[in-house]
């Protein structure tokens, strides 16, 4: 198995937030994590943005 | 307790709100607040006051805007995005590494911080933003969209990539700026 670059895993991040990802990218996913600061926070940020983008309109926001 | 049609009415503000976010003419989003507004009154017996009037109103709201990007056009085109080419180098890592956020949670309780998102998401390419936001906002499925749009899961999943990175960069420079000068990790 190929390690994943950071374009690669912030890619798999974004589409565990929309698919099931298969148990291999799981894997690679969780390795690149483990040692990436950038792309864990990227990961952080995006789920952020989904809850965020979830308040949008509601409460006058 | 107030009439049917003055409850509703009252709720047009917001539905509005949802239906500019979805839609960026203006027109079209009046429209499908119109529809719904009718489609509502016309169907008061099917409400029956079982569910919370914003939460079926809104989901009348969402089928009309489903029609409304239909009619707008089904195009398969994905351009370049250079400007998520330009955050990593030739193997694919970072050419600055992503900073923290400070305090995050704390910006859902400011107003302001909703402006500068939804200034974020103006910025976006419309294609790129109408699946961020059904996906999103709408709270939508993948295959839903692809169906609605007539693109591959593979073409929407491009397209939330881009959206969210490319939000996640606007939100940084323009709301947490976190004080870093370009460059230095």
């Amino acid at each position: 198995m190929k390690l994943l670059n950071c374009k690669e895993a912030t890619s798999l991040a974004s589409q565990g937030l929309d698919r099931r990802l298969g148990l291999g990218e799981r894997i690679l996913l969780r390795l690149h994590l483990a040692v990436c600061d950038g792309c864990s926070r990227v990961t952080r940020q995006f789920a952020f943005l989904r809850k965020a983008v979830r308040q949008l309109g509601k409460d006058g926001r | 307790m107030k009439d049917f049609r003055a409850q509703v009415e009252e709720q047009r503000p917001y539905l509005l709100r949802y239906a500019s976010l979805q839609l960026r003419d203006p027109a079209a989003a009046e429209d499908a607040v119109q529809e719904t507004l009718v489609a509502a009154l016309a169907g008061e017996k099917s409400f029956g006051g079982r569910s919370n009037l914003r939460t079926w109103l809104t989901g009348i709201l969402k089928h009309k805007l489903i029609d409304a990007i239909r009619k707008s056009g089904r195009e398969t085109q994905i351009e370049s995005d250079e400007a998520l080419e330009a955050l990593f180098n030739e193997s694919g890592h970072w050419k600055t590494f992503p900073p923290e956020w400070r305090s995050p949670d704390q910006s859902l309780e400011q107003k302001q911080f909703f402006a500068a998102l939804e200034m974020c998401l103006e910025g976006l390419p419309e294609k790129t933003a109408r699946v961020f936001l059904m996906r999103e906002h709408m709270g939508l499925e993948t295959d839903e969209i692809c169906k609605d749009l007539g693109v591959t899961p593979t073409h929407v999943w491009v397209l939330l990539y881009r959206a969210r990175m490319a939000l996640r960069k606007c939100l940084e420079m323009n709301w947490f700026d976190v004080g870093r000068k370009p460059g230095r990790l």
